[in-house]
């Protein structure tokens, strides 16, 4: 049968308008407003000035660093608890499916609802964090208020929001590896944690993988949790480079805001792009 | 054997404290919160009300001219229409995508898959909505959802078609469909639980937007309900009882979707993640 008569191209053209029109164009004219000082109407070329400003801003270049930690530090945390939650889960305890189920809901609560509720919990006089942390003769932390803390704290929030869904893709995972492996390495006198270490880590890579890269693209575009809970402050030192694109669009410098959005494309495709290619070629070996 | 049931209770019960003080608090909290009165709710604490205040519930619906219920309205439409659209064409793509391995389809491809990692270029995009005057319209924000849904979308269903054999094309081809026929009668059907899947992890994904209709929607009468709430943040700032009340309506669409499509969710979020 001819394929191109039945395979039409024309069937890839609505998706392909759609796209590229509202994602593919603005990402290509992206790489020139960003090198202009702009106002949607006119503009003026101004060479590389735009990024001289964010990297010569140390309110504007910080957001880089805390972009990187974040996601790394998100990302991170999230490959090693997610693995311990899911080889938990995928033990034979009966409550599995309903503490799978709980560990999953946060992701489905809209990120500004979480903001809001950790933001009350991390509250520093009123808050359930710090009247837990008092009772056991601690004292409190201002969580959100001092800058050494609050990226962490809105870290932490990220790390119980999102745990869930590394969870299920480790337990698919978990659960694609074959009984028999386990099997012969328990004849061969393994124990639990040699099982664990030899059988499950090595199978369970392509999971990890995944997890990895997903928790990573997720930190480095992250936006909402931070507006919800801190803003960018206090000071600057919540503020990732999404947060500076809002700040800088919402302050009209619509040229420093697009290339704010250029250096989150840059990081993304200097850390993401090779790291996705080398843990792919680890996978097959 | 005795031992291992017993350290099979252990874990049971471990389980549920350590997932009973991680994850459920928190929404026991926001719940108790919402039916308190204003002082007692600004206090954040997680003792259960002294009387039950229902009424914050019709008292944030109801606040600045029904804007919640508009809210409802607009989030509920933009996730409709963008959900049917991303059905149709993403299909459509996904299924020519995985028969055709030519130039035009690895083109097509690579460049979608682009999309999967790489943000949105958010001001170019409001000045091309401006130019083609959909900026601050309901179309032009189900456009961009649509648009930036559309990579994982074709994904999904590209790898669901590898399942579907050839063989029925060829079959209908031999009795004459034509291609259109043929898409809509032999492979749409054939695509339903694939198709669940994108209808469910999209509207949870399009209902909990807040950056694009924060861009893409502003102006009040465009409200979406993760815009009001998060103006709510602002506005409620001393009236606990109403902000959680208004987190609780939001989270209870996610609940009864969750109750109800719990596989198709976690069907889709590890779909692709996992291979064999």
């Amino acid at each position: 049968m001819n394929k191109k008569k039945i395979y039409s191209t024309w069937f890839i053209v609505p998706s392909l308008a759609i796209f590229t029109i509202f994602f593919l164009i603005p990402l290509l004219t992206s790489l020139f407003y960003s090198l202009t000082v702009w106002d949607f109407k006119t503009f003026r070329f101004v060479g590389l000035d735009n990024f001289k400003m964010f990297f010569s801003e140390k309110s504007l270049s910080g957001s880089v660093v805390n972009t990187l930690i974040y996601a790394v530090l998100t990302s991170g945390l999230k490959v090693i608890f997610a693995f311990f939650i899911a080889v938990f889960l995928t033990s034979k305890i009966r409550t599995k499916n309903f503490l799978r189920s709980v560990v999953f809901f946060p992701n489905l609560v809209s990120t500004i609802a979480v903001g809001i509720t950790f933001a009350a919990l991390m509250h520093p006089t009123k808050g359930l964090f710090n009247l837990a942390i008092q009772a056991i003769g601690l004292s409190g932390v201002d969580w959100l208020g001092n800058v050494h803390v609050a990226l962490y704290s809105v870290i932490f929030t990220d790390i119980w929001k999102g745990v869930g869904v590394a969870t299920v893709i480790y337990i698919a995972g978990i659960q694609s590896i074959d009984k028999t492996y386990y099997e012969a390495a328990s004849i061969d006198g393994a124990n639990g944690w040699q099982r664990l270490v030899n059988v499950t880590v090595p199978l369970v890579r392509p999971a990890m993988n995944s997890v990895i890269i997903l928790s990573l693209i997720g930190g480095l575009r992250t936006f909402d949790l931070i507006w919800a809970m801190t803003g960018g402050g206090p000071g600057f030192a919540t503020d990732v480079v999404a947060s500076v694109v809002y700040k800088q669009y919402a302050a009209g410098f619509y040229g420093l805001s697009t290339a704010g959005n250029v250096i989150m494309f840059i990081l993304i495709a200097v850390i993401a792009f090779p790291l996705q290619k080398f843990l792919l070629s680890r996978e097959e070996d | 054997m005795k031992k291992q049931k017993r350290m099979r209770t252990i874990g049971d019960i471990i389980g549920l404290l350590v997932a009973f003080f991680v994850f459920i608090i928190p929404f026991i909290f926001m719940f108790v919160n919402s039916l308190k009165d204003r002082r007692a709710a600004n206090k954040l604490s997680i003792s259960w009300p002294e009387e039950l205040h229902w009424e914050n519930y019709t008292e944030v619906l109801t606040s600045s001219n029904n804007i919640v219920l508009t809210a409802f309205k607009n989030s509920l439409l933009i996730t409709l229409f963008s959900v049917i659209i991303l059905i149709i064409t993403c299909a459509m793509s996904g299924y020519v995508l995985q028969r055709r391995k030519d130039k035009i389809m690895s083109t097509f491809n690579t460049v979608v898959m682009i999309g999967l990692m790489i943000p949105p270029a958010i001001l170019p995009t409001i000045s091309i909505m401006q130019s083609l005057h959909v900026y601050k319209t309901l179309f032009g924000m189900v456009m961009i959802e649509v648009a930036l849904q559309t990579p994982f979308t074709i994904m999904l269903y590209r790898g669901f078609m590898s399942s579907i054999p050839v063989e029925l094309e060829e079959a209908g081809y031999i009795d004459g469909c034509t291609r259109s026929v043929m898409f809509r009668s032999i492979i749409m059907p054939l695509l339903k639980p694939v198709t669940a899947t994108v209808i469910i992890l999209n509207a949870v994904n399009i209902f909990n937007d807040f950056t694009n209709p924060l861009y893409f929607l502003p102006g009040s009468k465009n409200a979406t309900v993760q815009l009001t709430l998060y103006n709510f943040m602002g506005q409620y700032q001393s009236s606990y009882n109403l902000l959680f009340a208004d987190v609780i309506i939001i989270t209870i669409p996610m609940l009864i979707l969750f109750i109800f499509f719990n596989k198709q969710l976690v069907a889709g979020m590890t779909a692709g993640a996992v291979k064999g």
